[in-house]
């Protein structure tokens, strides 16, 4: 069949699909062609079998060697088909209840190796810290400026009557917002700089359990304890264990770089990428609840201690048996 | 057929067995789509900070949650419900697609948004152009992670038919490379002038080829004959 009889039969056809697919949009740049496809075209039940009909053509094109322009102009519309026809959908609503009941607490049981190593390399560093400041007070001033400890210790000060951060309640908003922006941003880069050969977790982890385990244990040797540990019971373990995770994440790309096993290093990478940025959208989740509790709760200054660390023991304890039982009937997702 | 020389171009075979071909981005236009993202989300930061100003501490609680969507999730909103255009994509008539060439969905559009934390490193991209220097398909680190490519917007082609001329055979059986060439004259003899068509065709005189007057009706002709215009 030459060229210009196939087009003959079949140019109503693509014109068609083409008036579907694409639709002009204003000029952008200086190119008048630029068309794209619309948002959600009324693409009818025929359009599988339209879209196979369309690559059968471009494959004919290009087999009998048609004019170029007759086959770029099918690809074109073969490749703006094929996006539509391939987009995945996806039901939002249903991956998110599935993700909160089963999936996240089922992918940090399977990486527990990983979080297990943060665990002890962010709560040895913390606790380490702690303790060694009991007996060796000024070695506070390793970790922290002692310029942010005269701040720190102004916050917390018992004398005070408003503890923790300096607030009234217009702060609680904005205290939100700067733990959301600050925390949920560490807890993403760690995850980020976990891919350099776990490098990145391992410093940020060291680094932030150093510094918090210096804050406590100054404090605590100072003895404000009676302000500082029930402000922080509160959120402590929601926070926490959102770090350790992010480490866990980080250091599960990090490590398939260094190990890939039978893969390459690239498909390596990419299998336990997409398993950890699983993973890390409860972690955005678990900070933003920590920075909800720690802008709202933890501030309250006059709630008697001993709430706070029941309250504080209560989130603790909920927060673990959500990852030591949630999903264990279900499926692996 | 088609040359083999460097090329972006990036080829996919789709489910139904039909190659498509996929023109990857450089550095260049990324950036320069980078640098307008990073304009706009700079005004939306001005304006957040003037909404603090504003409403006060309330205000600034609002504007640091505004940071932190911006700074995390703009390109993913923009890629995963705007066929992988960011606002500065688009512009430069860009996309972002999975290396499969179907549309970014969330979870590698997010990988490959977090990961620029790395790709940044050591400061403004150092990682990130390396690595779009060290693969075919201009990748940097999240792109590699996420499975995904920035290629050009697939421009539609203006349906151009090629100008009507009495058929004429040519002297000998032409290769398939020749016939494409012709094609190709022939197609794109509406965007040229005609002095240019003329010494297009000229350049055939100097070969040796049996019809030594070589003129754009002649080829055109020979188009039409290859078409089968009736």
């Amino acid at each position: 069949m030459k060229q210009s009889e196939f087009e003959k039969k079949y140019s109503a056809f693509w014109l068609e699909l083409e008036k579907k697919l694409i639709v002009e949009i204003p000029q952008t740049t200086g190119n008048s062609l630029i068309k794209r496809i619309t948002a959600d075209p009324e693409l009818g039940e025929e359009f599988p079998e339209n879209y196979r009909l369309l690559c059968h053509h471009l494959s004919l094109a290009r087999s009998r060697h048609y004019s170029p322009l007759l086959v770029e102009r099918l690809e074109k519309l073969v490749i703006n088909a094929h996006q539509i026809y391939y987009k995945r959908k996806t039901h939002l609503l249903a991956s998110v209840l599935i993700y909160f009941t089963s999936g996240f607490a089922q992918s940090v049981r399977k990486e527990w190796r990983w979080v297990l190593l943060s665990s002890i390399l962010f709560f040895g560093s913390f606790f380490g810290m702690l303790i060694t400041l009991q007996y060796y007070p000024d070695m506070v001033y390793t970790v922290i400026s002692g310029e942010q400890l005269a701040n720190m210790e102004s916050m917390y000060d018992p004398s005070q009557d408003k503890i923790g951060r300096e607030r009234n309640s217009g702060t609680d908003f904005q205290m939100f917002g700067y733990y959301i922006f600050n925390n949920t941003g560490i807890g993403l880069k760690t995850f980020a700089s976990g891919l350099i050969f776990g490098i990145g977790s391992i410093i940020t982890l060291l680094f932030n359990g150093l510094t918090i385990g210096g804050v406590a244990g100054y404090l605590t040797h100072i003895g404000y304890t009676s302000t500082f540990w029930p402000f922080v019971s509160g959120h402590s373990a929601m926070e926490l264990f959102a770090i350790v995770l992010s480490g866990a994440a980080g250091f599960k790309m990090g490590f398939s770089i260094i190990n890939p096993g039978r893969k390459s290093r690239l498909r390596s990478l990419r299998d336990s990428a997409r398993e950890a940025v699983y993973v890390m959208y409860g972690v955005a989740i678990m900070f933003v609840i920590a920075a909800f509790i720690e802008a709202y709760w933890s501030s309250m200054s006059d709630i008697p201690s001993i709430i706070k660390y029941v309250v504080g023991s209560v989130n603790g304890l909920l927060l673990f048996s959500y990852f030591i039982f949630a999903g264990r009937q279900g499926a692996i997702r | 057929m088609e040359s083999k020389l460097l090329d972006s171009v990036n080829t996919i075979q789709t489910p139904e067995g039909v190659d498509i071909h996929l023109r990857v981005a450089g550095i260049w236009p990324r950036s320069v789509a980078w640098v307008i993202d990073l304009l706009i989300r700079g005004v939306i930061y001005i304006l957040l900070g003037f909404l603090a100003g504003v409403l006060g501490d309330f205000g600034s609680g609002l504007m640091l949650i505004g940071f932190f969507f911006m700074e995390w999730f703009y390109p993913v909103l923009f890629e995963v419900l705007n066929k992988g255009m960011t606002p500065g994509k688009k512009f430069l008539g860009i996309q972002v697609l999975n290396s499969d060439g179907t549309p970014v969905g969330w979870s590698p559009s997010m990988l490959r948004n977090i990961l620029r934390t790395v790709d940044f490193l050591p400061l403004f991209y150092g990682l990130g152009f390396i690595s779009m220097l060290m693969n075919d398909r201009f990748q940097r680190i999240g792109d590699l992670a996420a499975d995904t490519i920035v290629v050009y917007y697939n421009k539609t082609a203006e349906i151009q038919g090629i100008p009507e001329y009495a058929e004429i055979k040519p002297a000998y059986d032409l290769s398939l490379e020749e016939q494409q060439s012709i094609l190709r004259y022939a197609e794109r003899s509406n965007q040229l002038s005609g002095a240019r068509l003329h010494e297009l065709a000229e350049i055939l005189n100097s070969l040796d080829v049996p019809a030594h007057s070589m003129s754009k009706e002649k080829l055109l002709g020979i188009a039409n004959g290859l078409t089968g215009r009736k």
